[in-house]
Order: C-alpha cells, then structure tokens, then sequence
C-alpha cells in the first residue's frame, strides 16, 4: 500500500511525464501455439491503434497482456517508462480495460453494477454523483432501464452496461476487445464518438474489432495468420 | 501530502463497502446461496441423530466433533461459488485490474460470504445442539467458538476457491486442498465444546482458536490474491 501512495505522490510532483505505451519485441503464447510474435508498437498521446488479425491470432491474449491481466509473455511493456510487470499499480490507475467478458452482475441493476465499478476504478474523495451515473447510463441508452434487474435485459443492453463505463472514465488508456459486438448501428456511431473526443483530450485507446471504424487518429496494427501456425521453439 | 494520504484512505474504504454491499445485495437476492449451507449442516445433523439411535449419551458424547465436522463440510461447499460467478461474468477481472488494494477486495469478499454461510450456521447452532443433547449451558461456547471458527474455516477454504475457479468443477479440488489446512481448527474447535461439557478451563483452546483466526485472515488473503491472478493466465 505504502508502495501505490508513494507512486500517486511521484507523479503527482513530475505531471509532465508525457504518457506512452511503449512494446518492445513482445511475444505471447497461449499452450504450445505462439500467437504474437516480436510485436513492437509506439503509442504515445492522442493516438489510437487498432489490433487487426482473424479469430485466433491472438488479439485477445495481446490485450489481456497489455491490461496487465496476463504474466504470460516476453519482451518488455512499458508504460511511461516503466515497466508494467515492476510496477503493475500505475498501469492500474491509468488503465480502463473492457474484454469480451462484461463484468456485469445479472442479480443487480445498471445503476448497481455501474456505481460498483465507478468505486472500484474511479478512486476519489467525492464519490462520483448518482446523477452522472444516470447520465452515462443515458447515453447508452439504458435510461429507462437503470433500475432493472440486469438479467431481464437483453446481450446488447447488458453490454452497453459495460461501455456506459467509457462515459464516466477520464483513464489515459483504453483497451477494448471487441466493444462493438452486440451494439446496434446508432451505438456504434456514438461510442465511436466518444472514443474520437477521448483521444482528441490526449490519451489512448487500443482496439480490436471486426467492424468497419470511421475514427481519425487511428492506425492499424496487424497479426499475421502465419504467426499462429507457429509452434514456440523455445 | 497527509492530506493525499487521508484521501487515498477515505477511497480505500469506500471501495472495501462498495464491494462488501454489492455482495451482500447478490447473495440475498439468490436465495440458494444463504440458504442451502444452513439447510445442508440441518440436514446431516438429522441423518447422524437417526443413524446413531435416540440414545442421549451416545449422541452427546460425539456431538462436538459432528457439529465441527459438519459445519466445516456445509462452508466448504459452499465455497465453490465464491469466486466462480465474478470469474463467469467478468467482474473478477475489474476487480483485479482496480487500482484499490487487492488484499482489502479479498477480505470483503471472504467477508461478504462468511455473513451468509458461516454466520447462519453459528445463529442455528442452539437448534442443532438440542439434536444432539448437547446441554444448554454449554450452548454459548459452542456458539462462540462456531463464530470464530467458522471465520478460519472461510479464510482457508476461499484458499482452495481461488485455486480452483478457472477450472470447470473445482468441488471435489477444493475439498483435497482445504481438508489438511482445516486439522487445527477442527482439533481446537471440538476440544473447545468438549472443555465446556466436562468443565476444565477454556482459555487455552479459545486463545489458540483466536490465533488460528487471525492467521488466517492475514495471511489467506495473500494466497487467494496469487490463486485469483493465476486464474486469468490459465
């Protein structure tokens, strides 16, 4: 604990420290097969990259790496210079991750699931408002529906639960696997949005869809077939 | 800067409730989780009343180890649960991607389930102890040491929960991995309840039943957060 105050104090006294997320010759595999193979990527403020690579190259296992939910790799992450397999809690603190899972509970309602989250990662001394809840809740939609029992609503509802979190979060990086699937053509637009304007304020945002995605500031980041097909010699 | 500090405090704690809350909301909205345990541990009492006979002496004479057996059998099944809905739905990789201490989220966790297990079972225990002609002077120690007892065995047994909830059916596991831990706990527990029916001094055994709980709660934690985060690597 004493370790994650003394990280807050660090950067709260350099601000300057210009956020990037940097890969160096990252490797991953999952059983015998090695999906991503001496991957290196630069992602520095206001920039966005789009993971690209049919089912089974290893989208998913990339970005559960880089989210900090996965040990499983070589070579080096590094997020603002340091790190992330040393200093796991500052990824944590500028990191908002949303996978193919959603993290909703269905015993509880949206505005439930969505306040325990906002407690979970939106750490503050005043608690965010049940107003500004509702109000991310509206702008996926879910206005009418904030009270409901979430197992009464349907797969897409339950994920726009999920992505009502993109409303709230001021995270400087953004992983999303997949976010637009279940999402009807009007959500993907204005999420699409939301994701422009986040990167315009200067942070980042890693992505994988199959989707066609009209948002500026993005450039594409392609894992090969081939790579999957080979087995790890080490 | 104590200022930070007191801040970071003040949404630690708001976290460790969020998460204690939204739990305890889960449970009681799925009926099966409180009330199976209870009914289990009711159940089995009922069988050994039946399969030992109506003899009093007979019955009394066991009934401490039946009690700590049986309260010990009815947590730990229930157990499996523990983690297998947040790992099922996704929550369980926010919960581990929060910036908020792990260790205090495993605590609510434990917590959370031990108000629903292992305090209905402690509650009971007058109404199961008059099954098994225990007298009812020695009723409040069998409760308190139920109460503190039932804590080691949640600790311990969310030990095995965590190892297991990548896997698709960890019951059995559970039970192979948790059952050596649970030798002290149920040596000290029984040795509590037979101290009070022959008279000798309680003191010993409580302490040691005491240092057991504590125990566990320091340390249980740590193993089940390495448990947790090899979950997601499998």
């Amino acid at each position: 604990m004493s370790s994650e105050a003394a990280n807050h104090t660090t950067q709260a006294t350099q601000p300057e420290v210009e956020p990037s997320l940097v890969l160096d010759s990252v490797s991953c595999e999952r059983g015998e097969r090695l999906l991503v193979e001496r991957l290196s990527l630069n992602l520095s403020a206001g920039q966005g990259v789009r993971i690209e690579g049919p089912n089974g190259s290893g989208k998913t296992t990339l970005l559960r790496v880089l989210a900090g939910l996965s040990q499983h790799f070589s070579g080096t992450v590094r997020w603002c210079g340091k790190d992330i397999r040393q200093s796991r809690a500052a990824l944590a603190v500028d990191t908002l991750y949303i996978g193919h899972l959603a993290g909703v509970k269905a015993l509880l309602s949206p505005l439930e699931n969505l306040s325990w989250w906002v407690s979970l990662h939106i750490p503050s001394i005043e608690p965010i408002s049940k107003a500004k809840m509702l109000n991310a809740l509206s702008q996926v939609g879910l206005e009418r529906f904030s009270n409901t029992p979430c197992h009464q609503l349907s797969a897409g509802q339950q994920r726009r639960i999920a992505l009502a979190r993109l409303y709230l979060s001021e995270h400087r990086l953004w992983i999303l696997d997949e976010p637009f699937t279940a999402i009807d053509a009007a959500g993907v637009v204005s999420l699409e949005q939301r994701i422009a304007e986040h990167l315009k304020q200067g942070n980042m945002a890693i992505i994988t869809t199959h989707q066609a995605m009209q948002i500026d500031g993005f450039t594409s980041c392609a894992l090969s077939e081939t790579s999957s097909e080979q087995v790890a010699s080490q | 800067m104590t200022d930070s500090n007191a801040n970071t405090e003040v949404a630690i704690f708001s976290a460790f409730n969020a998460l204690l809350l939204r739990d305890l909301r889960v449970y009681f909205r799925s009926r099966g989780t409180w009330l199976n345990p209870l009914v289990f541990v009711l159940m089995v009492i009922t069988l050994f009343t039946l399969g030992i006979g109506p003899d009093p002496s007979a019955l009394s004479n066991h009934a401490s180890g039946i009690i700590w057996v049986v309260a010990l059998l009815g947590i730990m099944l229930s157990l499996d649960a523990l983690f297998r809905a947040d790992f099922d739905d996704g929550s369980l990789e926010q919960l581990l991607l929060s910036p908020q201490p792990l260790y205090l989220a495993v605590l609510a966790k434990v917590l959370a389930h031990w108000f629903i297990t292992g305090l209905p079972i402690v509650l009971a225990s007058p109404l199961y102890s008059l099954m098994l002609g225990i007298p009812a002077s020695v009723i409040p120690v069998l409760a308190l040491g139920l109460l503190v007892g039932s804590g080691i065995l949640s600790f311990i047994g969310a030990i095995g929960a965590s190892l297991t909830v990548s896997l698709r059916s960890g019951g059995l596991l559970i039970a192979l991995l948790t059952l050596p831990l649970y030798v002290p706990a149920i040596i000290f527990g029984s040795q509590f309840v037979q101290s009070a029916i022959e008279g000798w001094p309680l003191m010993p055994t409580f302490s040691m039943l005491l240092g057991l709980l504590i125990g566990a709660m320091v340390l249980a934690p740590i193993a089940i957060i390495g448990g947790l985060r090899l979950s997601q690597d499998a």
